[in-house]
């Protein structure tokens, strides 16, 4: 690969110039997350009248508890199934989008159209449907014998917040899912069918591969979503219960620092939080990568 | 020259009249209770020139008190916060962020007499010295709404509430067998209804330490034997549908199941009778919470919630002379008795209850003294005068969590309380490290 190289006149010129840019991450990253990090050694009151220097203590007693264990466990099962089906669907209707030819701009319009909801307006919209006195989804699988209640069954409940998070979702990777696939030349596909490829076949063996560089950076994307972004839904949708049931760990990070009012572990909620986040992108970046054909 | 001096007077007149201190008040009153709580101070306002009060609604308790702390941690708090019953444990704890109620009047010589409140609600807001450390203002109690049209139609006498769980059993099946509701009772705030009023009703304790009055290092007692079997009960009867449960928190699935007529009973705080009444066209009946009979002591007396006004540090003379003559303003029994009989809040002070009853208000309008007579059934014993532990936000989570693991049937009643004690012993645990 060439760079080009740009020589400066002045010394100082290039800093300036990037000066902006360090400024904004300085003080909207680097100084919080900061922040972040000395808070999760202190316990403080509410008011913040005492503050003590506790050391890894809030650390510990987190890995200690098994609420914060649980919540791991739910987390790990809610990004998994939202990436997975918000993924999957919206793959699924971008090849079919892909395929129509006439009129595919309004099918377009139509599946991106819930990404310009909120998500707590998303999350109040399937709560709604789902409601157990007053859903009429909740009507619906009365009639098929079901007898839902997400205010009390857990599965019940974590379903409702993985369709709720996919639902938004799904409009974003089918954008991105879409434009890939429209990336991907005719003549290949043409080539692979005079062959004697079935659509299936050429989808599994020539489509897929080339969308993989598509694919792989939404899975990025999608799990730092259904880590970071994913507290609105669960909030308006089932507040993290029944029984923690769907208490995902940015949830548990607000509850008990926003509500529960217990600054220090919050903190050392956020900062293994933090953690987590760049691990599983530098394992995507490091071992998925190489498997990606750009 | 001449002109000009005038000019010059009326100027500075116009400055004086304008010199109004002024004194914000954080609330978390919505709908038509928000409504009114701004008529109240516009009434204060008009009648005064000296100073301002101006309402602001912060939304739900929890908000309301979160928003306070990080004010006042940023140094913008507001000069009074309306704080829910159960936030009491961490405002007390505050030393340096509140000023005491009691102080505030005296040091600002207002006209007080702690000795004119309603025992049963003041007890609550006191320190063991018997000093008021916030203002009682919307102080309530739950008690039991039923549909007289579903009690008729399943042949109940609808002029009789049930008085204890064996009757509301009784009448739940009666009332399902004849089909003259869906289901027997709800309930909101299970915590609160189900749980420590449950067991002030029945004059059990809750916690070591008068219910953790005497000390700040309590621990919850919350799994004895009569609660356990209560909640048994609550998960069989809901297994039976004769009860269901309206969601966590306040409930909010509740109140709908009451006013479609879905459920014929629902218990709830005396507060809510204004949305009772509004939302519903049936013919409402109240009465008291029920109890088993034959647990020695029921019924006791039941205990409060609601919240109340705390005043905290930090701001100048004038704005506290203000708070002060307006809390003054707001506990006259005009005002209380005003608030009282419009919300169905319980009137504070004695004089406003008096002041109900010459208006003729409770014959007017049969049931609407059930809340006052409940909690005024009993002088108040150690284990039914209140409540008062640290982190105790969190700890009616955990009771809500408890609370659904029984009814999924995850756990026994036995096995949900014990775990309610174990965890709400650790946060009382956390808040001693932390204010300590």
């Amino acid at each position: 690969m060439q760079t080009k190289r740009m020589t400066f006149r002045s010394r100082w010129l290039p800093f300036l110039l990037i000066a902006p840019q360090l400024a904004i991450t300085l003080i909207f990253f680097i100084w919080p997350a900061a922040q972040a990090i000395r808070q999760s050694f202190l316990r403080e009151d509410p008011f913040g009248l005492s503050t003590r220097f506790v050391g890894l203590d809030n650390y510990t007693r987190l890995l200690d508890s098994p609420e914060y264990l649980e919540s791991f466990r739910v987390t790990v099962i809610f990004s998994i199934s939202t990436a997975a089906l918000s993924m999957g669907l919206a793959l699924l209707l971008a090849v079919a989008v892909d395929r129509v030819i006439r009129g595919n701009r309004i099918y377009t319009t139509l599946t991106i159209w819930p990404y310009a909801v909120a998500p707590a307006v998303a999350g109040v919209l399937w709560w709604f449907m789902f409601n157990p006195t007053i859903g009429i989804l909740t009507y619906a699988l009365k009639v098929m014998g079901i007898d839902w209640n997400d205010r009390l069954d857990g599965t019940h409940a974590m379903i409702l917040v993985v369709i709720a998070a996919s639902w938004k979702q799904i409009s974003y990777n089918f954008l991105f899912f879409l434009a890939g696939l429209q990336s991907i030349p005719q003549s290949l596909r043409e080539a692979a069918a005079i062959d004697g490829a079935g659509p299936v076949k050429r989808f599994f063996t020539v489509v897929f591969p080339l969308l993989s560089p598509t694919t792989f950076f939404l899975l990025v994307v999608n799990i730092t979503y259904t880590m970071f972004d994913t507290f609105a839904v669960v909030d308006a949708t089932t507040a993290g219960g029944p029984n923690r049931a769907t208490n995902i760990l940015v949830f548990k990070v607000y509850q008990d620092g926003f509500i529960g009012l217990n600054l220090g572990s919050s903190a050392a909620q956020s900062v293994i939080l933090m953690g987590i986040v760049m691990l599983l992108t530098f394992v995507q970046f490091r071992w998925i990568e190489r498997r990606v054909q750009y | 020259m001449k002109r000009i001096l005038i000019a010059g007077l009326l100027a500075s007149a116009a400055t004086s009249a304008y010199a109004q201190t002024e004194v914000t008040w954080w609330h978390a009153m919505g709908g038509e209770l928000g409504a009114k709580l701004e008529e109240i101070v516009e009434g204060y306002n008009a009648s005064q020139d000296q100073y301002h009060v101006t309402p602001v609604y912060k939304g739900s308790y929890t908000d309301t008190m979160t928003s306070a702390i990080a004010a006042f941690r940023a140094g913008e708090q507001p000069d009074v916060v309306q704080v829910f019953e159960v936030g009491t444990g961490t405002m007390m704890a505050a030393e340096g962020a509140i000023y005491p109620v009691y102080k505030l009047m005296e040091d600002h010589g207002a006209d007080f007499d702690p000795a004119a409140f309603l025992p049963a609600v003041v007890g609550y807001y006191t320190d063991t010295n018997g000093n008021m450390l916030s203002m009682p203002f919307n102080s309530s109690t739950p008690i039991l709404y039923y549909n007289k049209d579903a009690f008729a139609a399943a042949g109940l006498d609808p002029e009789t509430a049930p008085t204890t769980w064996e009757d509301v059993e009784a009448y739940s099946r009666k009332i399902m067998e004849t089909g003259a509701a869906e289901c027997g009772f709800t309930t909101g705030w299970v915590s609160w209804v189900q749980l420590e009023n449950f067991s002030a009703w029945h004059n059990l304790e809750i916690g070591t330490n008068e219910n953790g009055f005497g000390s700040m290092d309590s621990e919850l007692t919350v799994n004895g034997a009569q609660q356990v079997r209560h909640w048994d009960n609550l998960a069989t009867w809901q297994k039976d549908g004769l009860f269901k449960y309206g969601g966590p928190g306040g409930g909010a699935d509740a109140a709908p199941a009451f006013y479609a007529g879905e459920c014929a009973m629902y218990m709830n705080s005396s507060a809510s009778r204004a949305g009772v009444v509004a939302n519903t066209d049936f013919d409402l009946g109240i009465g008291m919470l029920p109890y088993y009979d034959d647990v020695e002591g029921a019924p006791q007396n039941s205990i409060i919630g609601g919240a109340t006004l705390w005043v905290l540090e930090g701001q100048s003379d004038a704005e506290y002379d203000g708070v002060a003559d307006f809390f003054s303003y707001l506990s006259s029994a005009e005002v209380q008795a005003d608030w009282h009989q419009f919300s169905g809040y319980l009137p504070i002070t004695e004089a406003a209850y008096e002041l109900g009853q010459e208006q003729g208000y409770y014959e007017a309008n049969p049931g609407t003294d059930v809340a006052i007579k409940q909690i005024t059934l009993n002088a108040p014993t150690p284990n039914s005068k209140g409540l008062r532990f640290g982190n105790y936000v969190q700890t009616r989570a955990v009771i809500d969590e408890e609370f659904q693991a029984l009814l999924a049937g995850d756990k026994t009643a036995q096995e949900a309380l014990d775990a309610v004690v174990e965890r709400g012993n650790a946060l009382i645990k956390d808040f001693v490290d932390a204010n300590g």
